[in-house]
């Protein structure tokens, strides 16, 4: 009896969107090659049985070329015969291409069946495919689906119970072509058609002028709508909330707790001018919630909201062509903007998706650069809230400062670190626009993971902070720095805690800063080196797993190098 | 090669894991392609073969060897 099923294909075929359907367990989807890095395990049940399902990273054949490949092929090698069986995910837009690793898949002796994808993409582009017909020439059962709407996932479900191994000779990579020439030829039918405007769109955004004005063009707006719509969240529903609903009630708490004593120091912070102020009392029902929802969260919203249009469109790939040649300045090539672009969210899927990067060398050069010069939306919205109120000047002067160190790191790294990087080699998928639910749901689930995991590390960390403060505990660690703080970076003394609370979560050390009343320069050197310094601990972690603790101490040290080098010239050189 | 220009492969002159790596995208000895765009400063290039549009590194492309119509 089968008790274990793996889902194979190509990258960008659509796996982790049958993944979510047969499992119910929900994982990130886009329209990118290499979205899935990591193997997600979920359950279904036929009739009374538990079947285990195992996403894997998508690969275009049986021979591994990057970290996230080799994973899904040695897990799909060690597989014991009898108990597991296989679900080929093919796009139906692009068979040719994808029955190479079917094929492969066959001649290893593998039970299969084929889950003949996307097939509601397939009439309009000319495609007609006789589903009938390919079972026969290739003697596995088919099963056309589209699974982003569901059509098709319950007869998947009835035709596992059937499958089994077939005997096939293998074939040499050539032969394999012809016979899928031979196959494609007889199982589908293409009607010419003329270039939609779709495909023209695609055109144009892979040709340099065009694509170059596109892509502008997009940054431009994604850059405005985040800046909408965060904005709009902030004074049209959180701000309101917590000022009209959530205040009378943190007042209350506070007046029964009554101002000077230990828990409400703990709990409601300090009184600013007798009053609770939620940027600045630092207490656990006060500072922790305002700066989690009514700053990060609504940028956090409004980032994967366009973050995810972006990628389920298709338009990340494109973006890599345009930018290859800038990234290999820096030992990396055009895929590497994904992972950064993942990293503006949260440096820690940034730095997993650095598994689609071929060589280590690659790896450490693009999470060293995402964990300096990437700041994740919490910072940036507490740059944005906090940095804003003095001049966009200083904001823009940031991203331009990390921007510089990326480049600059990047050209020393690709200098210095010995082998080479590997060449560009990425399929560019067609657009594709997902229904608004799909949309929906991968924006939801991004919020609840951000909530989950980012909430109780604030709270946490805000009454860590207090008891340290309270009992005085940061004094010894502000002493050693002090100097360094002070002599070459201009900053008062009790900065030091900001910059150490850092490590835990930037948006909290941000708001550590409000109470100090820095000048604009001062408040502007320290974002800049929460930035660049030590990564916060999730990334820290992530960092270590990923690439192991030699690179770690390695990144970690070029991260403080850059901070020392960084802050001195702001406070000295260029700001005066 | 100019833009949209077809041209027939006549071998991959790289190493074993590059062409393997070509053959399982579809770019193999015999395969029609069709090159699309190329970038300035010896940049990214793209190419069609069957239904699948393809970037490559420049170093990348160079290595397909073709036979142009």
């Amino acid at each position: 009896m089968i008790k274990r099923v793996f889902l194979i294909g190509n990258p960008n075929v659509g796996k982790s969107v049958v993944f979510s359907r047969l499992t119910g367990v929900q994982v990130i989807s886009s329209n990118y090659p290499g979205t899935t890095v990591e193997i997600t395990k979920g359950y279904l049940k036929l009739g009374d049985e538990k079947i285990e399902v195992i996403d894997l990273p998508g690969t275009y054949s049986l021979e591994p070329s990057s970290k996230a490949e080799e994973v899904a092929v040695n897990l799909l090698r060690e597989s014991l015969p009898g108990e597991s069986a296989v679900i080929n995910i093919i796009d139906a837009t692009n068979l040719e291409r994808n029955l190479f690793l079917t094929l492969q898949l066959i001649e290893q002796g593998y039970p299969l069946i084929i889950c003949l994808n996307m097939c509601d993409d397939t009439e309009h582009r000319g495609i007609h495919i006789d589903f009938k017909k390919l079972e026969e020439l290739l003697g596995v059962a088919v099963i056309p689906t589209c699974a982003v709407t569901g059509v098709g996932v319950k007869f998947l479900l009835e035709r596992l119970k059937e499958i089994k191994p077939l005997v096939e000779n293998k074939l040499t990579h050539e032969g394999r072509w012809q016979r899928i020439g031979a196959i494609v030829d007889s199982a589908q039918k293409l009607t010419h058609r003329h270039h939609s405007f779709r495909e023209m769109l695609e055109d144009a955004t892979i040709r340099p002028l065009s694509g170059l004005f596109i892509s502008i063009a997009v940054v431009y707006a994604s850059f405005k709508m985040v800046r909408f719509i965060g904005e709009g969240l902030i004074s049209r529903i959180f701000d309101p909330f917590f000022f009209n609903y959530y205040q009378p009630l943190v007042e209350r708490v506070s007046s029964v707790l009554a101002p000077g004593s230990f828990l409400h120091h703990l709990v409601v912070g300090e009184l600013i001018n007798g009053k609770i102020d939620f940027k600045q009392s630092m207490g656990v029902l006060t500072t922790a919630p305002y700066i989690e929802f009514a700053m990060v969260l609504p940028y956090i919203i409004a980032f994967y909201f366009v973050l995810s249009i972006l990628e389920d469109i298709g338009y990340l790939p494109r973006l890599a062509i345009l930018l290859d040649n800038l990234l290999h300045r820096l030992g990396l090539h055009g895929f590497a903007i994904i992972p950064v672009l993942l990293g503006f969210g949260c440096n820690v899927p940034g730095i997993l998706a650095t598994r689609t990067l071929e060589s280590k060398r690659e790896r450490f050069i693009a999470t060293t650069l995402i964990s300096i010069g990437v700041p994740c939306v919490p910072l940036q919205a507490m740059i944005f809230g906090l940095l804003g109120s003095f001049s966009g000047f200083y904001v823009g002067g940031v991203y331009l400062v990390l921007f510089s160190i990326v480049i600059i790191t990047g050209i020393l790294l690709n200098y210095f670190i010995k082998g080479y990087s590997p060449e560009l080699l990425l399929e560019i998928p067609p657009y594709r626009f997902p229904p608004i639910a799909t949309l929906a749901q991968k924006l939801f689930f991004r919020i609840k993971g951000f909530i989950f995991e980012a909430v109780p590390i604030v709270l946490l960390g805000v009454a860590l902070i207090n008891l340290m403060l309270y009992f005085h505990l940061f004094d010894f660690v502000t002493g050693i720095f002090a100097p360094v703080i002070q002599g070459l970076f201009g900053l008062p003394k009790d900065a030091v805690v900001a910059l150490v609370i850092g490590f835990l979560r930037k948006d909290v050390a941000v708001g550590m800063l409000i109470p100090l009343g820095l000048s604009a320069k001062q408040f502007f050197i320290a974002a800049t080196l929460l930035a660049i310094s030590f990564p916060c601990v999730a990334t820290f972690v992530v960092i270590w797993k990923e690439l192991g603790l030699k690179e770690l101490l390695k990144a970690t040290a070029i991260m403080i190098g850059a901070s020392l080098i960084v802050g001195t010239l702001l406070n000295f050189g260029i700001l005066h | 090669m100019k833009e949209n220009q077809k041209g027939k492969v006549l071998e991959i002159a790289g190493g074993n894991s590059i062409e393997n790596k070509f053959m399982s995208m579809g770019i193999y000895p015999g395969r029609e392609i069709t090159k699309l765009s190329h970038f300035a400063l010896r940049g990214p290039v793209t190419i069609k073969t069957g239904r699948s549009v393809l970037a490559l590194g420049h170093g990348m492309a160079a290595k397909i060897i073709l036979e142009v119509e």
